[in-house]
């Protein structure tokens, strides 16, 4: 009844349980990560990935989309990548006399954007008001983008040469941000001997689809709250602002972004009802990037969101 | 030394110590020497300045250096360490020094507590209604920090403050209970034995011209008193100091040598009176003239001048009767007689000349002192607090050329007149009137009430007391010393006020403070007794009163720990469950860490103790399920699970 938060099998009879265990088999040694990125994803948010180059983030993006039988695109950002390549450019078309429209790759389910903070930021704000709006305005005419529609964007550590680290106010926009790491001393063994996952990404077949996805987002945002877990994020987030540690608390929106993802984190651990230890699970990948450190431009630290925790009492 | 970050002080912590250090010390900048209070506010002002900068503390050897310094310097000023000035002088020191260590949490316990300590210390020096209020304010800050030094950086300034607030009002039950109850000693709770040699202002053992009204000068409250027999309202307030009866040329002094006992007949009934005399380091106890009822350890010194065995060193309270009409010493002793006509022979010829043909023309003795009354009527004397110097034949000087004085000089000048013309007569020494106090019915005297007059020996009749100031100026006797003086004179803003709104407050204030006298500082173990009898407690000693103070401090604990249990009915019954099973694991050491969630507990205890877990199990899903899910109530299956897991072993 009250769900395993150890390891897969929380699901047991879901369809959805064979997404986890089959990305599971791609990304080795990652569950947690896999997880928090399907939680992001059933909450209905966009995800930052920030780890150093090969560490498996375009895969893990790509076996998502896979397993979930969504459509898959990928943008390469670059300091030369202009807003257009992104949303698409209008084509004078002679047969018809007429200007036609050819959508950029942000027209796709699972858009893959590698490297964000590569880009210049007015490249950077085009895809995050797209990704906010859920729609793209171009030469006057607005068009919906599909549905289901989720962005993971990667970006390399700031301090990396050529890069244009990303506002805060842009930052807010990922429901979550996550690292991968390395992997343990096991999985990269196996990762050694059984060869490269990633050819295997393309067979993979979907064990959902998108219509199931859509009713189990709305499942999930119905899943039951009470008031003392609203309590507990209320406390949480007040804690947040009256913490020396940070510059500044989390923001009502931030508030709003713990509760959802705490919800999606529930429904996957099984259980019906969201527990203190939900939101726990969720809140460093929810706060890190939006809290900043009160000393030296960084963002939180990882020591002081467990301090946060331990604060603050579970009503 | 690195200080552990569990131990560490927050950024937000020194401005609160610093306050709390300066609040508790600055007090004593009022008696101490100027180069320590400077160098406390220097030290103060340094730790501040490294605050605002976060800039690191200075090193230990810095530090002893100034440990040093400071030591010395007491040294040099005081010749000690101890004692109360230089043992508070140091403390002060330490405390400002104390702030340049503030490292951990230990160093910041260390300050509060020394608060608290030097906050005792400034009864040693005060103990009125604006200290009392200023420690009040100091101690609330103090415990202010307390709580925010542990409380860490979440506590809200308004927070701390309101909670330290709230633990000092909760205090005042048990200070009450304690004030009441604690068994009394005799004497003064905070005085030192170094008290005695205070310097106090007030009535001197000897009297020059100008002596009393420079003490006139000053609106200090020489004593206060309270009558217990309605006044006759015609009465005549004299209360009597010493008597001065040898005159050396210059000064009056009290003769030396045995005086024998007086002979007093009293002619109307006693007036009982209460008085409560300011430390003034004499003997004598100002009764109206004359006491026919004296308190223990006290006596009439032959010249009607009340006396206590001891010195007054600290506000003492006596009660005293006296008759207003009286007759001293009808048949006085021919050695008395003799002292009081003696004159030395070098000074004031023109008086002696005077007075010699006054007798000379008159026969009777009354006939002269009506005289000497005329001539000081005359409208060539004036009475001024700011008399002329006088020179060597100061009465001569003061009769015929300068004509202005105070009652002293009267006095003295009736004196010699009298003596001179063959009469006994002396100075007598004290106070003349008062003012009451509408508020409180009390009688105030100050050193501005202060007088001096004139007694002569009639045969037949004894002492009486002739005031010569009564016909240079009526209404110093009849209304009191500032309707007297002419407007301009240097009397204290105090006194002069008449009919102000000022004046009304003034007699609050001083009704405010009589009381805090009376009632607070005054409560000595009779008054003790009597509140205690009063309470239906009569012959209390200290055993039953310690078993009292017991009984009801361990009711007040009793009744807050009801209240603090009544104000907590806010956690709902699946709350307070769920608490009865933690209280049940911690007796078997298993303690939930801060922020751990019931599920994560579990798990932890899975690994340690299988068994548990497996009874805690039922208790951890039942209690989510009542407080988390929306299942309905789980409240009794919960309630189940934790009776059979507090009755597992």
């Amino acid at each position: 009844m009250l769900g395993n938060t150890r390891s897969f099998p929380g699901l047991r009879n879901h369809p959805f349980n064979s997404v986890l265990t089959e990305a599971g088999k791609i990304i080795l040694g990652k569950e947690h990560e896999i997880r928090l990125a399907t939680t992001c994803l059933l909450a209905g948010g966009h995800l930052l990935i920030e780890d150093l180059p090969g560490m498996g983030k375009t895969t893990l993006a790509h076996t998502l989309a896979k397993l979930l039988g969504l459509q898959f695109n990928r943008i390469q950002f670059t300091s030369d990548l202009l807003p257009a390549d992104i949303t698409g450019v209008s084509i004078f078309d002679r047969t018809n006399s007429a200007f036609h429209f050819l959508p950029g790759p942000i027209f796709t389910q699972v858009l893959l954007a590698d490297e964000i903070n590569r880009a210049t930021p007015k490249t950077q704000s085009a895809l995050l008001e797209a990704m906010e709006e859920r729609q793209v305005t171009s030469e006057g005419q607005t068009r919906e983008l599909p549905r289901p529609f989720f962005v993971i964007a990667t970006q390399n550590p700031a301090h990396q040469i050529g890069t244009f680290p990303l506002p805060e106010s842009q930052l807010d926009r990922f429901l979550m941000r996550i690292e991968l790491g390395y992997p343990d001393r096991q999985a990269e063994r196996a990762l050694l001997t059984g060869g490269d996952q990633r050819p295997r990404v393309e067979q993979l077949a979907a064990v959902f689809d998108p219509a199931q996805l859509a009713d189990l987002q709305s499942e999930i945002a119905a899943l039951h709250a009470s008031a003392a877990l609203i309590d507990y994020i209320q406390a949480l987030v007040e804690a947040s602002r009256r913490m020396p540690a940070f510059r500044h608390g989390l923001s009502p929106r931030a508030a709003l972004a713990l509760l959802s993802a705490a919800r999606a984190w529930a429904w996957l651990a099984g259980r019906d009802m969201v527990l203190p230890d939900d939101v726990q699970a969720v809140l460093p990948a929810i706060a890190r990037h939006r809290l900043r450190a009160s000393q030296g431009n960084t963002l939180a630290d990882r020591e002081d969101i467990a301090s946060l925790i331990r604060t603050v009492a579970i009503p | 030394m690195s200080t552990p970050a569990k131990q560490a002080l927050d950024h937000g912590c020194p401005p609160w110590l610093i306050a709390s250090a300066l609040l508790t010390i600055a007090p004593h900048f009022e008696h101490q020497p100027l180069w320590l209070s400077a160098f406390s506010a220097a030290l103060l002002v340094w730790a501040t300045w490294l605050w605002h900068q976060d800039q690191r503390l200075p090193g230990r050897w810095p530090m002893i250096a100034l440990v040093g310094l400071a030591c010395s310097g007491i040294f040099v000023e005081y010749r000690t360490l101890f004692g109360r000035d230089a043992g508070v002088g140091m403390l002060v020191i330490f405390m400002a020094m104390k702030l340049l260590e503030l490292r951990s949490r230990r160093d910041a316990n260390i300050i509060t507590i020394l608060g608290y300590f030097l906050l005792l210390t400034h009864y040693l020096y005060s103990q009125s209604i604006p200290t009392g209020l200023w420690l009040i304010a100091a101690l609330w800050i103090v415990t202010a920090a307390q709580i925010r030094v542990n409380g860490g950086p979440l506590c809200r300034i308004r927070e701390t403050l309101r909670y330290a607030a709230m633990i000092c009002l909760q205090g005042i039950p048990f200070m009450l209970v304690l004030f009441v109850l604690f068994p009394r000693i005799s004497g003064p709770l905070w005085g030192l034995p170094e008290d005695a040699h205070a310097g106090r202002t007030g009535l001197s053992d000897s009297m020059t011209p100008g002596s009393i009204a420079s003490l006139a000068q000053s609106a200090e409250i020489a004593f206060r008193v309270r009558f217990a027999d309605p006044l006759p309202a015609t009465a005549k307030l004299y209360w009597r100091g010493p008597v001065l009866d040898n005159f050396d040329g210059r000064a009056w002094r009290s003769s030396a040598g045995a005086i024998p006992r007086e002979t007093l007949t009293f002619d109307s009934a006693p007036i009982r009176y209460e008085t409560t005399l300011e430390a003034n380091n004499q003997r004598w106890l100002l009764a109206l003239d004359a006491p026919s009822t004296l308190p223990p350890d006290s006596s009439l010194d032959g010249r009607l001048t009340a006396q206590g065995r001891l010195p007054i060193t600290q506000r003492q309270r006596v009660q005293l009767a006296s008759s207003l009409d009286y007759r001293l010493n009808v048949e006085e002793s021919p050695k008395i007689l003799h002292q009081n006509l003696a004159l030395p022979a070098r000074f004031n010829p023109q008086a002696r000349s005077l007075a010699a043909s006054w007798r000379a023309e008159t026969q009777t003795p009354q006939a002269i002192i009506d005289k000497a009354l005329e001539l000081f009527a005359s409208e060539r004397f004036a009475y001024t607090l700011e008399p002329p110097l006088l020179g060597e034949n100061s009465i001569d000087e003061f009769l015929f050329q300068t004509r202005r004085g105070f009652c002293e000089h009267y006095a003295a000048a009736f004196v010699v007149l009298m003596r001179a013309a063959g009469i006994p007569a002396r100075v007598v020494g004290g106070y003349l009137g008062g003012e009451q106090n509408p508020l409180d019915g009390y009688w105030v005297i100050r050193q501005s009430d202060a007088h001096a007059w004139a007694e002569v020996w009639l045969e037949g009749r004894g002492w009486r007391r002739i005031d010569p100031t009564a016909v240079v100026a009526p209404a110093r006797v009849d209304s009191g010393i500032s309707d007297a003086l002419p407007a301009g004179e240097p009397l204290p803003a105090l006194v002069q006020m008449r009919g102000t709104w000022l004046r009304n407050l003034r007699h609050r204030w001083e009704a405010l403070n009589n009381a805090w006298n009376q009632q607070i500082l005054g409560y000595d173990p009779q008054r003790q007794r009597e509140l205690l009898a009063k309470l239906g407690l009569p012959d209390s000693d200290w055993r039953s009163m310690a078993t009292m103070l017991g009984g009801l401090g361990t009711l007040l604990m009793a009744s807050m720990l009801a209240w603090t249990l009544y104000q907590h009915p806010k956690h709902d019954p699946a709350t307070r469950l769920w608490h009865t099973a933690l209280r049940h694991l911690a007796r078997r050491q298993v303690h939930c860490a801060p922020g751990e969630t019931p599920l994560a507990l579990l798990r932890r205890i899975e690994k340690t103790d299988p068994k548990l877990a497996q009874q805690l199990n039922r208790v951890v899903e039942c209690y989510l399920l009542t407080r988390y899910g929306d299942a309905g109530d789980a409240l009794n299956p919960l309630r189940d699970a934790v009776a059979q897991l507090t009755r597992w072993r």
